[in-house]
């Protein structure tokens, strides 16, 4: 069987000139101005006017709970999420149980994610033994396995030791790995519920105070000098921890750095409906802070987007503040809430959201095929979207086993009407189609 | 109005409505026959998850005096260490037809997520939640102070607020729900608060607060005051390094035997001292501030039945009159 071949007409390629893609073979076979039928042969045509092509996106921070919380979220779940959110490539995050600290577990991982056949599943391998802070976790032989591990991360959990941290900075330069660091003091934050702040001091919950994350990004990006290594510091939550940031950049230092969705658009108002579906960690913070996180995704301070997708079940939400569960689904919403807070306020252009989305985090977790320019011989990992589209959130429709979106009853913009994974699409009218196999679909 | 679940929304209206209501209620207790059948029929669940044996007697004389059904639900530790979770335990009061649930709970927000959750139709009083509010304290403070402010004045006490009244309260505002909702509820009732803690144990954020932050207990003092409310403070705060010691704290902090004394030379004949109870004698109270003729703390603990009457009055009733305008604070913020 031939594999098939897709025509996309007259899509908006990264937002500018429209054009046509021809997609073959898993690749990006011809482009151009209306491509002739002696290009286009049999393929099928999808209508892309007005759609805009955008590179797959690539999240660096997914939790896909598999394996041992399969209530929550498995990899097959987990990646139809991704793909329908225009998705090619999730990160899976460490902190499953067992946790992925050794190469069995992060193979595991990995071959679920290759059966399941919606995006690249590249898991996050754990920085110390059970996220426990105490000894290195076998990362060496993480990165040799078959899962090819680069990125390592306690996530969930801060690398709180700095002779710790120390270490694994250092350690991971024998395979060109980054630590990927959950900037939280945990002294400073022992039971915090919310943002230290003016509304913590009304509501009588115990603050999180945004200290707490910037010293350890302060002392992280000292120690990524010191040692030369590279660091990449997770859902970067607080104006101050921009500024240490900028700092850092400008000194040369290696650092990069990711903001989730709900952080550039929700604020800790929301925390006084007492709803644990906006319980998160870091947790939402001030409007300044938001301000803040904006202007430094679109002058390049902070460098990614990565969803922080944390499905939990509804037990783990229908309870006390404080004994719910901390996290938010994001990954069917991630590309909508991006253009809804820096498309639509004019602080970026849909080329600037293709870098942040997809070929920085690309670049940082060192996947070779993903990300890449809109070109001729380019693997076709590639999502069309609607962005004149608007749609109501309703966590009962999505394909995530959460029901946890803070986003529940908010209308957004942008549909992902197609995405293709290796040339064939998984996503197409803007619902599953069908995985791709590999070896041959 | 539906739920009483803290002050910082109640309206000026409603706040005097409670307050006068309660002073209705007040007279029956002063009866042979302390007994009224305004809620015959109805049922009142005590729902406790935090021991406070204080607390549930005074709504439960105060049901009992509406003549309605109690029931007290103590249900500590069962929302975590039994697997019960708040939601079943709701359920399970609705299904047995209660139109009140007067709720205790060790969680901050348990009583509005009680209320908003559509688990249960019942009415939901707030008899203190975590760190966040305790209203009917809060009211029962604020009729204690109206009496006295409105003697002084002379003028009658219902349709009255505290409109000029200085107070102070001072101890571990950080952990204390009691200061949250008075602060909110004297703010709206025009008295003018200082708040007097050490750094440690005032919230960060306390700036935003419709009152003034001191350090300081005696300068407060020197710079005249009506009514002095000292907060509990736990000595094993001491362990966690808000202070370094209790005689320090009550050193500082505490009202003693000399600011006591101090009331009297600075000529405050009609100053007040009032506590929440329990007390810790020789920290944050001494004994003689206690038991001077100044104390108000038992008339609080008298006054505390007549308010819950009239809260469990109004709500079950429906003559609570509806809030004129939403608490702009509580208003979603998307943005």
């Amino acid at each position: 069987m031939t594999a098939a071949s897709y025509l996309i007409r007259g899509a908006s390629l990264l937002g500018t000139a429209a054009g046509d893609l021809l997609v073959r073979g898993g690749i990006i076979a011809a482009a151009g101005e209306n491509l002739g039928p002696d290009v286009v042969g049999d393929a099928t045509v999808i209508d892309a006017a007005g759609l805009v092509a955008l590179p797959g996106l690539v999240d660096l921070h997914t939790h896909l709970r598999e394996p041992g919380r399969e209530d929550s979220e498995t990899v097959e779940t987990g990646t139809r999420a991704a793909a329908l959110g225009g998705f090619t490539a999730v990160h899976a995050m460490a902190n499953s149980s067992p946790v992925a600290d050794t190469a069995g577990v992060v193979e595991q991982v990995y071959t679920l994610g290759r059966e399941s056949g919606w995006v690249d599943v590249r898991p996050v391998g754990a920085v110390t033994v059970g996220l426990a802070g105490k000894q290195l976790a076998e990362l060496g032989a993480m990165a040799d396995s078959r899962a090819r591990v680069r990125v390592f991360s306690d996530d969930g959990i801060c690398v709180s030791d700095p002779v710790m941290m120390r270490r694994a900075l250092e350690y991971v330069k024998a395979f060109d790995g980054v630590i990927a660091q959950h900037a939280q003091e945990p002294r400073l934050t022992e039971g915090a519920q919310m943002n230290e702040g003016k509304v913590s001091a009304v509501l009588g919950l115990a603050g999180w105070p945004a200290v707490a994350e910037e010293s350890i990004i302060a002392r992280d990006v000292l120690l990524a000098q010191h040692v030369g290594s590279r660091l990449h510091v997770c859902h970067v939550s607080t104006a101050g921890s921009v500024e240490i940031i900028r700092w850092a950049k400008e000194r040369g230092i290696n650092v990069t750095a990711e903001v989730t969705p709900h952080h550039l658009l929700l604020t800790e108002e929301l925390v006084r409906s007492w709803n644990p579906v906006y319980k998160v960690n870091p947790p939402l913070r001030a409007d300044a802070d938001v301000h803040a996180l904006r202007a430094a995704l679109a002058d390049g301070t902070i460098d990614i987007v990565g969803t922080d997708h944390a499905p939990h079940p509804s037990e783990a939400k229908e309870c006390e503040w404080a004994a719910a569960a901390m996290g938010m689904t994001g990954l069917e919403t991630a590309l909508s809430v991006v253009q809804e807070t820096m498309v639509e306020t004019g602080l970026m252009s849909w080329a600037d959201v293709a870098r942040v989305t997809s070929t920085a985090p690309a670049a940082i977790g060192q996947l070779a095929d993903q990300g890449r320019p809109l070109e001729v011989g380019e693997p076709a990992n590639l999502v069309l979207v609607d962005p004149a589209a608007r749609w109501n959130v309703d966590p009962a429709a999505m394909a995530t086993k959460g029901r946890n979106s803070p986003f529940a009853g908010m209308e957004l913009p942008g549909r992902v009407v197609a995405t293709f994974f290796h040339g064939h699409p998984t996503v197409l009218d803007g619902k599953l189609n069908t995985p791709f196999i590999h070896g041959g679909n | 109005m539906r739920h009483l679940l803290d002050t910082e929304s109640l309206s000026r209206d409603n706040a005097i409505q409670i307050l006068d209501t309660a002073q209705e209620m007040s007279a029956v207790g002063e009866r042979e026959v302390k007994k009224l059948p305004a809620l015959r029929g109805r049922t009142v669940v005590n729902l406790f998850f935090e021991d406070s044996t204080r607390t549930r007697i005074s709504f439960e004389a105060a049901a009992k005096r509406l003549s309605a059904d109690v029931i007290n639900f103590s249900a500590k530790g069962s929302s975590v260490s039994k697997g019960e979770s708040l939601k079943d335990t709701a359920q399970t009061l609705e299904a047995m037809s209660a139109d009140a649930v007067v709720i205790r709970h060790w969680a901050s927000g348990a009583p509005a997520r009680l209320a908003t959750s559509g688990w249960i139709d019942a009415a939901v009083i707030n008899a203190g939640d975590g760190t966040h509010a305790h209203p009917t304290q809060a009211l029962l403070d604020a009729f204690t102070m109206r009496a006295h402010w409105s003697q002084l004045a002379g003028t009658p006490s219902v349709g009255g607020d505290l409109a000029g009244m200085r107070v102070v309260i001072a101890g571990d505002v950080l952990h204390s729900r009691v200061a949250r909702s008075n602060v909110w509820l004297l703010r709206t009732l025009g008295a003018h608060v200082t708040l007097v803690a050490p750094p440690t144990l005032l919230p960060v954020g306390v700036g935003h607060w419709p009152c003034e932050v001191s350090y300081d207990l005696d300068a407060t003092l020197d710079a005249g005051v009506d009514a002095i409310m000292m907060l509990r403070v736990q000595a094993e705060r001491m362990d966690a390094s808000f202070f370094p010691s209790t005689r320090e704290y009550a050193r500082r902090w505490g009202f003693d035997d000399a600011r006591l004394a101090r009331l009297d030379e600075l000529k405050l004949k009609d100053t007040i001292i009032m506590h929440p109870g329990p007390m810790n004698r020789g920290l944050e109270i001494s004994s003689s501030a206690a038991d001077s003729a100044r104390s108000t703390v038992l008339p609080q603990v008298r006054n505390g039945v007549s308010v819950r009457m009239a809260a469990l009055y109004l709500l079950l009733s429906g003559e609570m009159r509806e809030q004129a305008t939403p608490a702009p604070s509580n208003a979603k913020d998307n943005s």
